[in-house]
């Protein structure tokens, strides 16, 4: 599990490339969104895509996920060129998505429900993932009845479900207090390293990306571009809180601060 | 909707259908129908006419009688049930009852209190605008934030500064909201009251032209009372927009 | 452990307190917690209003509240009202039935197609806002003085809320529902069937609910207008006849019964239809 990343690269082709991001450009009207987006996203990683709010990073992300067109570019899955959802990929909303009519369990096993999974198997395998986010005891409870960072891990267990290999969280943490937020984070780790999947992410808090992510896509405002790509090399070994004190997290986290205060309003 | 690439608006499918009537009204198919151009000549030839100027003037005359009389009894009520509990707690119940009350029942008690005249259509409007207004700008002082109100205060303003500045201005979109709405049941009073009493205004003229079957008059006088109606609507919406950018920035 | 505590609490508040001042404690306490008692404050000081403005009295026509009250009993009880409600109702329900399904059906279709909202949107804007009383005359040449016509004026006011209520329910579904059932490839009858008619469910409900209102005063229009019959007859007849008390009466029973049936309607609403407000 302590598996020594490689420092710091410039380097963009990723040999591995599970989510391939080609000269994607987008238009609101006369707003430019995006302007020449490339980009590789190496399988069974975590990347983060951080910016500025008005950078087009949740955009980029409903992008790659086929929920919004791309004016011009492509993206490719696996070496296949996607234009729309597909099985291969899976949404965490930001605002948590869940129907209020449904219960924890329907929630979460939705996502079969659509496929056309007889209800037995579907809810078998939410009750899996219900159980691997901790809400074991809560399938038959509605949304409202669960606190917002309850609400998030209903959310994940639904993308986890479907078993995409492309797990696509638009600032899932967004909505929820920060006491709970770390907690979320130390278990996201745990659920990137036992799943084995690749995760894009989206956040605009510095020290959740550099915390949970392998690989940090800077995204410039207006329009956005890449401005830069970091990997911060933390031993995920370590205790939680003795990587929240770790000179190298806390550097990488000035590091990407600098690169952005020039956006700061 | 758009149609090769161009956005079309929504209100010209009014033309369609103006068109359709037209088509309709010549093939002969029921005499209720006449050519929507035969209508509009008779709308012309409508205005002109001794009769309709003065139900106009009559039915104006009511509405703008009742609708005063309701925005001046309905704000001041509704600014109270928000601000006290107490009024909001024995006025609550009547007001939302009468909201959407089929008050139509109403007007025969009316009939024999104000006699078979101006004054029951009068009091009509009134009837039929004052509780949405009432509740609009109950709402409207309830949702004041507490913090304009606090701050306000820590600035040392006297109550009745924070509540003429603050909390008044605050509720000003509710406010013309409910008046908007209120306007829109006010036209529907005036004519409701006019057809059950049947013997002024709009009313005299819809039972003389039904009577008769002077169906292209009486599609005139309903066209123009339609768009009158709209029309009112429009102009306080527009109205509305004008303050809406305080009520964003909310 | 907090159980316990709090009545103690409360109990030496209001034993420091003089004797009168726990009572008058104890009944704010009382209005605080039951609602039921500020309706009944409500009410008694509307109805003390009635009576005195008919004991002065204000006008020839106008009877003090228990007269009313009595004639309202005295219709009850020798058989006159029940069956007049009986022949309202029927063009009621069956208005209301109609453009429920034809109402909730187009409103949903409008809020679906960008076609169909160009085609219809203005039609019903317009007829909602516009006074549609002025057409009930018409009906009455078509469809006689019967059932139909009477039908037909419940729809004519009622259709238009509904159709609008339900296209705007359909409109503002939340966006974030839909994309998340586009993200998990939901064909688009799924979309509709799992995703929008279900979130639209509780405005839909409310216009229905916004509908009978209208359908109530549709109701009473017809039957003030085209002819006398039920509810309307006994108004017209009572009036008729100068006998105030018992139109007020009538007057009175139909404006409680469309009242009480909004409030069982709206109270379903919250309590199966909201359940994030059901909490409250």
């Amino acid at each position: 599990m302590a598996n020594p990343i490689p420092l710091r690269t410039a380097d963009n082709a990723t040999p591995d490339a599970i989510v391939e991001v080609r000269d994607i450009c987008k238009r609101y009207g006369d707003i430019e969104a995006l302007r020449g987006i490339n980009l590789d996203f190496e399988r069974g990683k975590l990347t983060t895509l951080l910016g500025p709010s008005g950078c087009g990073k949740t955009t980029l992300l409903k992008i790659i996920a086929g929920l919004v067109p791309a004016t011009s570019g492509q993206i490719r899955i696996n070496g296949r060129v996607v234009t729309g959802p597909g099985p291969e990929r899976a949404f965490v909303f930001q605002d948590f998505a869940l129907m209020p009519w449904a219960t924890v369990l329907r929630n979460v096993a939705f996502g079969l429900e659509l496929k056309g999974m007889p209800q037995a198997e579907r809810h078998r395998i939410a009750r899996h993932y219900i159980n691997e986010v901790g809400l074991s005891g809560f399938e038959e409870k509605y949304p409202h009845e669960l606190s917002g960072g309850m609400r998030q891990r209903v959310g994940i267990a639904r993308a986890f479900s479907v078993n995409a290999d492309v797990l696509l969280l638009d600032e899932p943490f967004s909505a929820v207090d920060e006491q709970n937020r770390r907690k979320f984070q130390e278990d996201l780790l745990r659920l990137v390293d036992k799943e084995r999947k690749t995760f894009l992410f989206v956040t605009h808090s510095i020290e959740e990306a550099v915390y949970v992510s392998d690989r940090i896509v800077l995204l410039s405002p207006r329009p956005g571009r890449v401005s830069q790509i970091i990997e911060p090399a933390i031993d995920r070994s370590a205790a939680p809180d003795v990587i929240r004190r770790d000179k190298g997290y806390l550097d990488v986290v000035e590091e990407i601060w600098q690169g952005l205060r020039q956006y700061a309003e | 909707m758009k149609l090769f690439g161009i956005k079309i608006p929504m209100m010209t499918s009014l033309i369609f259908w103006a068109l359709v009537w037209e088509i309709v009204g010549r093939m002969d198919v029921i005499f209720l129908i006449p050519p929507m151009t035969s209508v509009i000549a008779a709308g012309f030839g409508l205005v002109q006419t001794g009769s309709w100027q003065n139900a106009t003037l009559i039915t104006l005359r009511s509405f703008a009688l009742g609708m005063t009389l309701a925005i001046a009894v309905g704000v001041p009520l509704g600014v109270a049930m928000g601000r006290f509990k107490v009024v909001d707690n024995i006025f609550g119940l009547w007001v939302n009852m009468f909201v959407s009350a089929p008050l139509s029942a109403l007007v025969p008690i009316l009939m024999i209190l104000f006699g078979l005249g101006e004054t029951t259509v009068f009091v009509t409007v009134f009837l039929f605008a004052v509780w949405i207004i009432v509740l609009d700008a109950r709402a409207g002082v309830m949702q004041v934030p507490p913090s304009l109100i606090e701050m306000g205060r820590c600035y040392g303003a006297s109550r009745f500064t924070i509540f003429t500045k603050i909390i008044l201005l605050s509720a000003l979109p509710e406010i013309l909201a409910g008046i908007r709405i209120g306007l829109i049941r006010g036209v529907k009073g005036v004519v409701i009251g006019q057809i059950l009493v049947s013997i002024i205004g709009y009313g005299e003229l819809f039972e003389l032209y039904s009577r008769s079957f002077d169906m292209e008059r009486f599609w005139a006088l309903t066209i123009i009372l339609f768009a009158a109606a709209m029309l009112l609507s429009a102009v306080v919406e527009h109205f509305e927009k004008r303050i809406e950018y305080y009520a964003g920035a909310r | 452990m907090h159980m316990a505590a709090s009545p103690q609490k409360v109990s030496a508040t209001g034993g420091a307190g003089s004797g009168s001042s726990s009572i008058v404690e104890a009944l704010a306490d009382f209005a605080r917690r039951r609602k039921s008692f500020w309706v009944a404050v409500s009410l008694a000081i509307l109805f003390t209003a009635w009576e005195i403005a008919g004991r002065v009295p204000i006008s020839f026509a106008f009877p003090t509240f228990f007269e009313t009250l009595s004639a309202l009993i005295e219709m009850a009880l020798d058989g006159t009202l029940l069956p007049a409600y009986f022949i309202t109702f029927q063009p009621l329900l069956l208005g209301v039935a109609i453009s429920a399904v034809l109402g909730i059906g187009i409103g949903i279709v409008m809020g679906l197609s960008d076609k169909a909202e160009w085609l219809l949107a203005p039609v019903f804007i317009v007829l909602q806002a516009a006074p549609m009383a002025a057409l009930v005359p018409l009906v009455t040449f078509v469809y006689g003085i019967g059932l139909v016509a009477k039908t037909l004026a419940v729809i004519m006011l009622a259709l238009p809320v509904i159709v609008l209520n339900s296209y705007k329910a359909v409109r503002h579904v939340n966006p974030s529902l839909v994309d998340m059932c586009r993200s998990f490839q939901g064909t688009r009858m799924q979309q509709i069937f799992k995703i929008v008619i279900p979130d639209a469910t509780p405005v839909l409900f409310a216009g229905l609910r916004l509908g009978i209102a209208a359908g109530f005063i549709g109701v009473m229009l017809a039957e003030l207008l085209i002819t006398p019959t039920g509810i309307g007859d006994l108004i017209t007849y009572h009036r008729s006849v100068a006998n105030y008390a018992h139109m007020y009466a009538a007057v009175a029973s139909i404006i409680a019964v469309s009242t009480l049936t909004l409030a069982a309607l709206q109270y379903v609403e919250l309590r199966f239809l909201r359940p994030e407000k059901r909490r409250k």
